[in-house]
């Protein structure tokens, strides 16, 4: 399993990237996408859409179940990946590359976890 | 606590992800994944441990009676060295189980039941039995490994000659590579393809016999999707204890020329009826789900799943009579209404 140094995570499996301007991308661990399985379908929110801590934001269908993706962070949607909806493997081959969406206007964060902390969550689960 | 077949080292040595199961511990899927599996089995051949199974011998003169009694098929006509699907009702003409019955001759019957069901049958079973008739559980000496697809008559006949040449057939005392075998010519895939009965002692070696051929280990999850596709019922889905069979289409295995438990109760006509769905909108209707036609609530889905033939979202649900003459329904998923249409079932069928 894989856990980027460069990240900040979510005890929910979640990654976040501050790019930096105000803007955060988010995406779904290598654990959780190899807990899901084949992944077939994504649920996004829209453009425009305002998400919030801890709640959900979208789903991912996989063969064997349905997952919540919980948001990191308040804020609003600024662009969401078109590519990963119709190509869901990328997200089984490559999940830090396969950015789910971008948010924006962030007023609240959760408390994010280091590569290490992240570790740690994975391996008692 | 779950239990653990005799492959229970080979699944973690093959990197399979072991989930509770009818009280087993067995593996879903192996590293490359449920569609993977699904593709090999499909195009070529595929193997999966399936030693949760129970078997029952019954065994004497009054054994076929039994079986007559007990369930809904007719046995008369069984052949020495063939097998024959059965549904076993309660007098309400809901289900207990459906099983598998192979005749090893006259008075000597080998009965194949579900795990999540084993210990419920047995009593069953044994409750109702009459006569002359020797009934045993020796589901914990048996395990047993199916091999399915279109490339398993090529991996079995490496081993030998002796091959069961029909659909529902079987041979006894099979030796494959030195091991002893029941060699069935039966599946729950939809493909042609084997079920291999051998001791929990051979298993192990069976196991890497096949994995020396190249075939590749399939889990629970592929084997959901493969039997979903064929239009297969399961118990706990299809069929159950408020389900009756010919609720779920499998009337063709209810046979009226004999008296048995659940008969005076099948003999009326179903209210409901199993139909075939395809998802039209994005998601995937799972068990439970609530189906609607013309805003009606008119029935549930049994068992949903992403089918990775057709490469769309398909179900089995359960509705009214009426409402399974429509073509157009709505599947209620998380809060949201999806899309569905009725199709044929099976969603799949092999070219012969």
């Amino acid at each position: 399993m894989e856990v980027r140094e460069e990240l900040k995570y979510t005890a929910t499996h979640e990654w976040v990237k501050d790019l930096g301007n105000g803007l955060w991308e988010v995406g779904i661990t290598d654990f959780a996408q190899s807990e899901l399985g084949d992944i077939v379908f994504i649920n996004l929110p829209e453009v425009g859409d305002e998400v919030v801590k801890e709640e959900a934001f979208g789903d991912i269908e996989s063969v064997k179940a349905v997952s919540d993706i919980y948001s990191p962070v308040s804020g609003t949607v600024r662009e969401i990946n078109k590519e990963i909806v119709e190509r869901t493997e990328a997200l089984n081959n490559a999940p830090y590359e396969a950015w789910l969406i971008r948010v924006e206007n962030v007023t609240d964060c959760v408390e994010l976890l280091d590569a290490q902390q992240y570790q740690e969550v994975c391996e008692h689960e | 606590m779950e239990k653990k077949t005799a492959l229970y080292e080979m699944h973690e040595k093959c990197g399979g992800k072991i989930v509770p199961f009818a009280g087993y511990l067995l593996p879903v899927q192996y590293p490359k994944g449920i569609i993977h599996e699904h593709k090999q089995v499909r195009e070529h051949v595929g193997m999966f441990d399936v030693s949760h199974m129970g078997e029952f011998t019954l065994k004497g003169k009054d054994a076929l009676a039994n079986l007559n009694n007990l369930l809904t098929n007719n046995y008369n006509s069984l052949k020495d060295g063939y097998a024959r699907y059965g549904i076993m009702c309660y007098p309400d003409g809901t289900t207990v189980d459906d099983l598998l019955v192979y005749k090893k001759k006259d008075e000597d019957y080998l009965i194949v039941v579900n795990a999540s069901n084993c210990e419920k049958d047995y009593q069953w079973m044994k409750e109702h039995l009459f006569g002359e008739a020797e009934f045993r559980n020796i589901s914990d000496e048996v395990s047993q490994i199916a091999l399915q697809g279109p490339e398993a008559v090529g991996i079995i006949s490496q081993f030998t000659d002796d091959i069961p040449a029909r659909n529902y057939s079987f041979r006894e005392n099979v030796d494959i590579g030195g091991i002893n075998v029941l060699l069935s010519r039966t599946g729950y895939t939809g493909e042609d393809g084997f079920e291999l009965y051998c001791r929990n002692e051979d298993v192990c070696a069976l196991w890497q016999l096949l994995l020396d051929k190249g075939v590749e280990p399939c889990g629970l999850g592929a084997r959901d999707t493969l039997r979903l596709e064929a239009g297969m019922p399961l118990y706990g889905h299809e069929l159950s204890d408020a389900i009756k069979p010919n609720e779920s289409n499998l009337s063709f295995f209810i046979k009226f020329d004999k008296e048995f438990i659940g008969r005076s109760e099948l003999e009326k006509a179903p209210e409901r009826k199993r139909i075939g769905l395809i998802v039209t909108d994005k998601g995937i209707a799972r068990e439970h789900c609530p189906v609607f036609a013309d805003g009606k609530e008119v029935g549930f889905v049994s068992s949903g799943t992403f089918s990775p033939t057709l490469n769309k979202a398909v179900a089995m649900a359960i509705v009214s009579t009426e409402a399974a003459e429509g073509n157009e329904f709505e599947i209620e998923v998380r809060g949201r209404h999806l899309k569905a249409e009725k199709t044929a079932l099976p969603f799949y069928k092999r070219n012969k």
